[in-house]
């Protein structure tokens, strides 16, 4: 008995060593803005992540996350096509937005502020983002402002129309963490 | 001037105020959607919307104060004419609910919550749903288009009255002598 625990033992930590995957059909990545104070929720379709992470050793933590552009909706047919025209994602010539980690700090149990740079259209800005991390599940939130990467440009520019604020929800379940 | 024979100062001013806001709403309704999208479509929706929830919240003002105040005598006219501009009068104030809260429904349908002014969030009585969404969008189109005919009708009438039979009708919504 005692030798099939420490088997058992042996084997999963052999796995959390591995790389985690991630379930998509368990994740979400959503993002919500205002539009003349009218708050529009949008999600992205397709995303995917790399995570390499010990909870033992938080710090030598990687997470490499790519969003495909896109597969963004606001449920809404004429402002998805508007959403890939050059103004907004440009989906064409970027067709992927990245995030990749630079550092993991653990801030409590179970919490973690991940920093790292954001690149969307070409423009990178490094952020930090705080997660929590529970059965699996990274969740957490990040605000951005959509001209830092130029999301809107030209006529869109204008903030009293469309917020500069966007908030980024995500939770991602990942198999094997 | 008899008191009988004009609606009170309330009723013609909100009757006026309402009149333009209707017109200006369902000319703006008109214009936004042959518009491309672009932020001037955008702001012209959320404009239609504060207007129509203007006029809603009027004509709720009105409904009370008409069924308070008792409006002035009709006018000698032939029995068919007085029946078919009560039931117009009656068909104008449901429209004045009906097309502004379909058009509220439809935007909460279309998960476009109303922010009154960009300040005050409306709360939605339906939830998001796109086929909702869509058959309210027709009920908002149809309700307008039946208040644009009806007012199109309750204007010809009355210009026929003040123009043709000269009974002064236009005096009781105080537009001329009575």
């Amino acid at each position: 008995m005692k030798r099939l625990l420490s088997a058992l033992l042996v084997a999963t930590s052999a796995l959390a060593a591995q790389a985690a995957t991630l379930q998509p059909e368990k994740s979400e990545l959503s993002f919500t803005f205002k539009q003349m104070g009218v708050p529009v929720d949008g999600k992205f379709k397709k995303f995917e992540a790399q995570l390499d992470f010990d909870a033992k050793k938080p710090e030598a933590g990687k997470i490499a996350f790519t969003v495909d552009l896109g597969s963004v909706s606001l449920g809404d047919a004429s402002f998805d096509a508007e959403l890939a025209k050059a103004s907004w994602f440009d989906t064409k010539r970027n067709g992927k937005a990245t995030f990749v980690s630079s550092g993991i700090k653990p801030t409590g149990p179970g919490k973690y502020d991940v920093a790292g740079k954001l690149t969307i259209k070409g423009a990178a800005r490094d952020v930090v983002v705080p997660i929590t991390l529970a059965s699996g599940v990274a969740a957490g939130s990040v605000a951005i402002k959509r001209l830092d990467f130029k999301i809107g440009d030209g006529e869109w520019a204008d903030t009293s129309m469309v917020a500069n604020d966007v908030t980024v929800k995500f939770k991602l379940a990942f198999a094997g963490l | 001037m008899s008191p009988a024979t004009r609606y009170t100062p309330i009723a013609i001013a909100l009757h006026w105020l309402l009149a333009l806001a209707i017109v200006g709403a369902f000319c703006v309704g008109l214009y936004m959607t042959s518009l491309p999208f672009s932020p001037t479509r955008l702001k012209l929706y959320n404009w239609h919307k504060w207007a129509g929830v203007t006029i809603l919240t009027l004509s709720a003002l009105r409904l009370l104060w008409r069924l308070t105040h008792r409006p002035p005598a009709d006018i000698p006219m032939p029995a068919w004419q007085l029946r078919a501009a009560h039931v117009t009068h009656q068909l104008l104030y449901v429209l004045f609910f009906a097309v502004p809260l379909s058009g509220w429904a439809y935007s909460s349908a279309a998960g476009f919550p109303i922010v009154w002014f960009g300040v005050l969030p409306l709360p939605d009585f339906v939830g998001k749903d796109k086929e909702l969404a869509e058959t309210l969008k027709l009920v908002h189109h149809f309700a307008a288009y039946g208040l644009g005919l009806l007012v199109v009708g309750h204007v010809a009438a009355a210009l026929k009255h003040q123009f043709v039979d000269r009974d002064g009708l236009l005096a009781r919504m105080g537009l001329g002598r009575a």
